[in-house]
């Protein structure tokens, strides 16, 4: 019992770093942008919010937990919207592709997010000395306590960070904008039908942007979450956030596009990547076999999905495609 | 009814049409001029990081790169490489099949050779070694193809997305292998294979240790130049490419073109993984393809599928990451510094695109003035 | 400032690259008046009216709406200022409700009220007599369903200026007589409406005026009391033309293709085509007359093994005598047909997008089915290089050189390009889809003149098409499809316009009843 719960756990945290990721990504993808640079723009909101609170903290001796967490906020945000602004000024703006202009954003970001760590590690004394302690603390502080009051379940659903209630918020509000208001049906339009779109008066070049954008900002909490929770205030440039992010692509793909769908598929995601560490018996060779298992099962779903047709499930018309009115 | 508000609105001040053509020298000098530009920020950008004069620092690039034979050989070295990925994704892009699996095919490659390297060391002499080595390199990266093609053309599943996901499964299995041939034991890596035999080795040849590499690779340039442009199946990857209702309509057997070439494409990566392995690191790590699967599709991309216009497009890559990993070192910074740099002059480069494809007509301010 | 005018455009000029849509093209919309805008296929007037809808800017020349002068920088300022268009192409989201898509892009609330769209629906539908189901999905619904809500969700916006673009191609007699009667209910509540088309007995039926443009130029304006077909094919075409069109008497007529109960049903589950038979004969010019998409397309794929075809379907063709067996062709793909050797050739209805490819070039495009010829690995560039510049002088295609994209050619040329290729493979059956769409008069005349040459070489021709007139005067037989049915089978020769416009309606009256 113990080790299911623990094996819940882990799921969750993982999950939650890929959930923002993918939740983001749906936004972006809404809007009919196919932005592969996921894993770049959560470098870029890792890195942002690490160098913001490692300076807060450096220079004062007593950080104020709110003050930290504010900053890592705006800075992930604020980095990871830098991210998309990029991708949407090639994309719509001077119409690149949209595959190799993600992949181009991943090297920059991917570069610019491990040469600052690998700066702020030099200036910290070394990998692992980054000391950022009191926003770490901050992130991962439970904030429901411990009220015992559902056994083992308050273990399971309680004894996380504000972040992980946040991404699934994050998921839910998307759904919701999605599919309730005006401006997200004109978006829907926007990705399936930009001509459609533009003829009834929506500026598609705007809703493109600011899709994203702030995707893309949505995107780059993941980062945040991963450095300051899983990795607990520290930077290694082994390349998780980069697989870490093509997984959320995955899983943008597994969720057929439906952030609620994407909330347990985050969470299968991690309990599939988690699961080798709690079955007994396995040597290391077969655990790197077990780590493969996401991605199969991803492979599974695209297959699935293609095979059935279904209308509901399948991605915006108007996905990976440039729109440019006087086409003829 | 309802009203909607007008608002204010003007002719816009910068409009945009198709160019339906631009000479080819003057598309060349759009890029160059991009590229200028973004060696000009990334001027800026590394005086910013390290006060020093940018001119100083993009000599430094070139001592870099080109400073001593050994550092030219490694450049060229990894140009091969980079640009022998490009020529395998060429026909998938033809086709306008987004391989983006190179990763994950380069690396089967590598790992069948490195297998091949540890387990027929002592019955095989080097040389039929080293071509069971590519076949089976080839083999293995065919393979990684196959998948994502066969089930594109079966069941029209995203390629975009299953060569992705290959990737990681192909990462996964290395990782598989590394710990199974780890040497010594505990090292977690496989360590140089048969250091003191070199077996498998790339043979020097004229001296260089790495002549072999770029005998191959441009052999398989001119190859696949000639494949694409004068040969059957290359006429039938274009129409493909083109329309798949027209390759039906033409009799063309769309799905197997579609099997076909990416069972070529994926082969040509998993030599390009062979080559890697045999030609130039002699080990197996997952960081064997190191990212030049990804790089490689923005080289194919710009490129055009024109095998020989990759050349140059691949030495500026490599050129740019040596020179900047020789900036980092002289000046005490992160190897990280080459990414960034890379992907800065990408955008410079993708972006100039637009001037190519599209005319740009400013409002002119006679004009704005008779109207008002 | 009150004036007659709802609209008024005065020396409208626009191009797209060297093509010239309109050329300083003057032309006024009265408040209260159906105005027909007719020309032919490419004779910009299309164009024009996407200047009055914001979907173009034109390059030069004023636009005044209700006396006032307006610059019409998107579809935005169109609506308010009261224009609204219904394209032929309907921008429509298909995984959206009818709903949804009037209310898109209006933001009237922050969250989406679909309560009072429901209503105020049902207000314009009672006013004008639409039917429309707000909660209906766009993917199930029918074409003409698709106009009428495109319609409402002009009206709902509050247009008084509307445009209409080719709206009855697409629908039956009944379909159209109803849109007609919807169109006189809105002139009547004093709305200006545009008609765009080239059916002259629409102009007729449901106009009070008809301006006329041909190749991008205004030629005039006449009311439509005052005209006749006639006078106004005067006007479109530049100069009277009776069709005299030649058929030459079929001779040595002999069984080419026997398609029996042919029945194709699409990815939706719809029957596109129900047990089709009939037969066509080397010699003859076999018309096929239809509304658009009732199996016309899918009859042509069927028979070139593009089309899955149901169980019990048979298509026999004989090749001329000496030129090998009779062949079953259910149940073969394009590859074995070709490699049984049926001497098949197929100008399909989309010509860049099917029979060849844009961006390649006259004699790459020469090769795109007979590429594979003899054993060699590589290509043999030398006879396409051949024909292709044949081609070019004998049907006098306009291109700067063998080496251009066929997609820079002018439409008429690219069909010269398609039906040279076909042709110059020597087949036994030729099928052609719309083969004069969107082409001008002379390279109509050279089609019809290629296709009467392959009728006296023993070739069966099948000819698919949609101008009435030009299939009367040109096939020898006129299959007539109706949803998919064949609704009969006339002499080209004895049969009136009207028989064969009743049999292409015929079934669905039936249905109805």
């Amino acid at each position: 019992m113990t080790q299911i719960i623990s094996l819940f756990q882990a799921a969750v945290v993982f999950g939650t770093v890929i959930l923002f990721g993918a939740v983001g990504e749906i936004l972006t993808e809404k809007a009919g942008n196919l932005n592969l640079g996921v894993p770049g723009i959560m470098y870029l909101g890792g890195i942002a919010s690490l160098i913001g609170v490692f300076f807060y903290e450096m220079n004062n001796p007593n950080p104020i937990p709110a003050v930290c967490l504010l900053i890592a906020l705006v800075c992930a945000l604020v980095a990871a919207a830098i991210g998309g602004l990029i991708f949407s000024f090639l994309t719509i703006t001077l119409r690149t592709n949209q595959n190799v202009t993600g992949l181009a954003l991943n090297i920059f970001a991917g570069g610019f997010a491990n040469f600052f760590g690998g700066s702020l590690n030099k200036l910290a004394g070394g990998v692992g000395q980054i000391s950022v302690a009191t926003t770490s603390a901050a992130v991962r502080k439970t904030i429901m306590g411990s009220n015992n009051w559902a056994g083992p379940f308050d273990d399971m659903l309680l004894s996380y960070g504000f972040m992980v209630y946040l991404a699934i918020i994050c998921a839910i509000g998307i759904k919701w904008f999605i599919n309730r208001t005006s401006i997200g049906l004109n978006l829907r339009a926007v990705g399936e039908n930009p001509a459609t779109a533009d003829a009834a008066g929506i500026n598609v070049t705007k809703y493109k942007y600011l899709a994203t954008c702030i995707g893309g900002a949505i995107s780059g909490l993941g980062g945040l979450y991963y450095v300051m929770d899983y990795m607990k205030g520290t930077w290694d440039s082994a390349g998780a956030i980069e697989g870490l992010g093509w997984l959320a692509l995955a899983l943008v793909i597994f969720a057929s596009w439906k952030p609620l769908r994407a909330i347990w598929g985050a969470y299968l995601f991690g309990a599939l990547s988690w699961a080798y560490f709690y079955i007994p018996g396995l040597t290391r060779r077969s655990m790197e076999l077990f780590k493969m298992l996401p991605y199969v099962a991803t492979l599974i779903v695209l297959v699935v999905v293609a095979m059935q047709r279904s209308r509901e499930n399948q991605p915006p018309a108007g996905l990976g495609l440039p729109y440019f009115r006087e086409e003829r | 009814m309802k009203t909607i508000q007008k608002k204010e609105s003007r002719e816009p001040l910068l409009r945009i049409s198709k160019r339906d053509y631009m000479p080819t020298w003057q598309a060349l000098g759009v890029r160059l001029i991009g590229l200028v530009i973004a060696l000009v920020i990334c001027a800026i950008i590394i005086y910013a990081i390290v006060k020093l004069n940018p001119l100083k620092v993009y000599g430094a690039m070139f001592v870099g790169a080109f400073g001593t034979s050994k550092r030219m050989w490694v450049t060229i070295r990894d140009t091969m490489m980079l640009l022998c990925i490009a020529v395998g994704l060429a026909p998938a892009f033809k086709m306008k099949f987004w391989n983006i699996g190179a990763e994950g095919q380069v690396l089967m490659g590598g790992v069948v050779a490195a297998g091949c390297m540890i387990y027929l060391d002592t019955y095989v002499p080097t040389i039929p070694l080293i071509v069971i080595m590519f076949i089976g390199g080839a083999i293995a990266g065919g393979l990684w193809g196959w998948a994502p093609g066969f089930f594109k053309a079966k069941w029209n599943t995203n390629e975009t997305l299953f060569t992705l996901m290959m990737n990681y499964i192909a990462i996964q299995l290395t990782s598989y292998f590394v710990a199974l041939w780890e040497n010594p034991f505990g090292s977690n890596s496989v360590g140089v294979i048969n250091p003191n035999t070199r077996i498998g080795w790339f043979p020097h040849i004229f001296g260089q240790m790495y002549t072999l590499n770029v005998i191959i690779v441009a052999i398989l340039v001119v190859a696949m130049y000639i494949y694409l442009n004068y040969s059957k199946h290359g006429f039938e990857i274009a129409v493909v490419g083109d329309s798949e209702n027209t390759a039906r309509y033409a009799a063309i057997d769309v799905k197997k073109v579609i099997v076909r070439t990416m069972v070529l494409s994926g082969a040509v990566c998993g030599i390009a993984g062979a080559l890697a392995v045999a030609g130039a690191s002699h080990t197996i790590s997952t960081s064997t393809a190191g990212g030049q699967g990804f790089t490689a599709i923005i080289v194919a991309w710009l490129a055009k599928f024109n095998t020989f216009a990759m050349v140059p497009i691949s030495a500026l890559l490599v050129f740019l990451s040596k020179g900047s990993m020789e900036i980092a070192s002289r000046y005490n910074l992160s190897d990280y510094v080459s990414s960034m740099i890379t992907g800065i002059i990408l955008f410079f480069i993708l972006g100039s695109e637009f001037f190519i494809r599209f005319n740009l007509k400013f409002r002119s301010k006679k004009k704005e003035a008779s109207e008002s | 400032m009150e004036t007659k005018n709802a609209v008024r455009m005065v020396d409208i000029t626009k191009t797209f690259g060297p093509v010239v849509a309109n050329n300083k093209v003057s032309l006024t919309i009265d408040k209260g008046e159906i105005l027909s805008l007719l020309g032919e296929n490419g004779s910009g007037k299309t164009t024009l009216m996407n200047m009055l809808s914001g979907i173009y800017l034109p390059d030069s020349g004023q636009i005044y709406v209700n006396g006032e002068k307006v610059t019409i920088a998107s579809p935005r300022d169109a609506f308010a200022l009261h224009i609204g268009m219904i394209h032929q192409h309907f921008k429509l989201v298909d995984v959206l409700t009818a709903a949804e898509n009037i209310v898109l892009g209006l933001n009237e609330s922050p969250l989406v009220d679909l309560k009072n769209v429901r209503a105020d629906v049902k207000d314009i539908c009672d006013r004008y007599g639409f039917v429309v189901e707000p909660d209906k999905k766009v993917y199930d619904m029918s074409v003409s369903e698709k106009q009428t809500l495109e319609i409402v969700k002009v009206l709902y916006r509050g247009a008084d200026i509307l445009i209409l673009d080719e709206p009855t191609a697409v629908l039956t007699p009944q379909e159209t007589d109803k849109l007609f009667a919807v169109m006189r209910n809105m002139q009547a509540d004093g709305k200006a409406i545009v008609i765009i088309t080239h059916k002259l007995h629409e102009v007729m039926a449901i106009s009070d005026r008809v301006a006329v443009l041909r190749k991008g130029e205004y030629i005039g304006d006449v009311p439509t009391s005052e005209t006749s077909p006639q006078k106004l094919t005067d006007m479109m075409v530049g100069k009277a033309t009776a069709l005299n069109i030649d058929r030459p008497e079929p001779e040595n007529l002999t069984e080419r293709l026997v398609v029996k109960d042919l029945t194709v049903v699409d990815s939706d589950g719809v029957k596109r085509l129900d047990n089709v038979s009939f037969t066509a004969y080397g010699g003859e010019i076999l018309g096929i007359a239809g509304i658009s998409g009732s199996g016309q397309k899918e009859l042509l794929e069927a028979i070139a093994g593009l089309q899955r075809i149901e169980a019990g379907g048979s298509i026999v063709y004989t090749p001329r005598e000496g030129d090998g067996e009779a062949e079953e062709l259910v149940g073969k793909s394009p590859m074995d047909i070709k490699k049984k050797g049926v001497r098949l050739a197929f100008v399909p209805e989309d010509r860049l997008g099917m029979g060849l490819v844009g961006n390649m070039n006259i004699p790459d495009n020469m090769m795109l089915k007979s590429y594979d010829a003899g054993r060699s690995v590589f290509t043999d560039r030398k006879t396409p290089r051949d024909l292709g510049a044949s081609i070019i002088e004998q049907l006098e295609v306009v291109t700067p050189g063998l080496s251009t994209p066929v997609r820079r050619l002018s439409g008429g040329n690219v069909q010269k390009v398609l039906v040279g290729r076909e042709i110059a493979a020597h087949p036994s059956l030729l099928m052609t889809a719309y083969a004069v769409r969107g082409l001008d008069i002379n390279t109509s005349y050279t089609i019809y003149h290629l296709l009467n040459e392959q009728k006296q070489l023993g070739t069966a021709v099948i000819y698919v098409g949609e101008d009435l007139d030009v299939l009367l005067e040109l096939c020898d037989r006129i299959l007539v499809l109706c949803a998919g049915k064949v609704s009969g089978v006339v002499n080209g020769r004895e049969t009136k316009k009207e028989e064969v416009g009743l049999l292409m309606t015929h079934l669905k009256e039936e249905a109805q009843a």
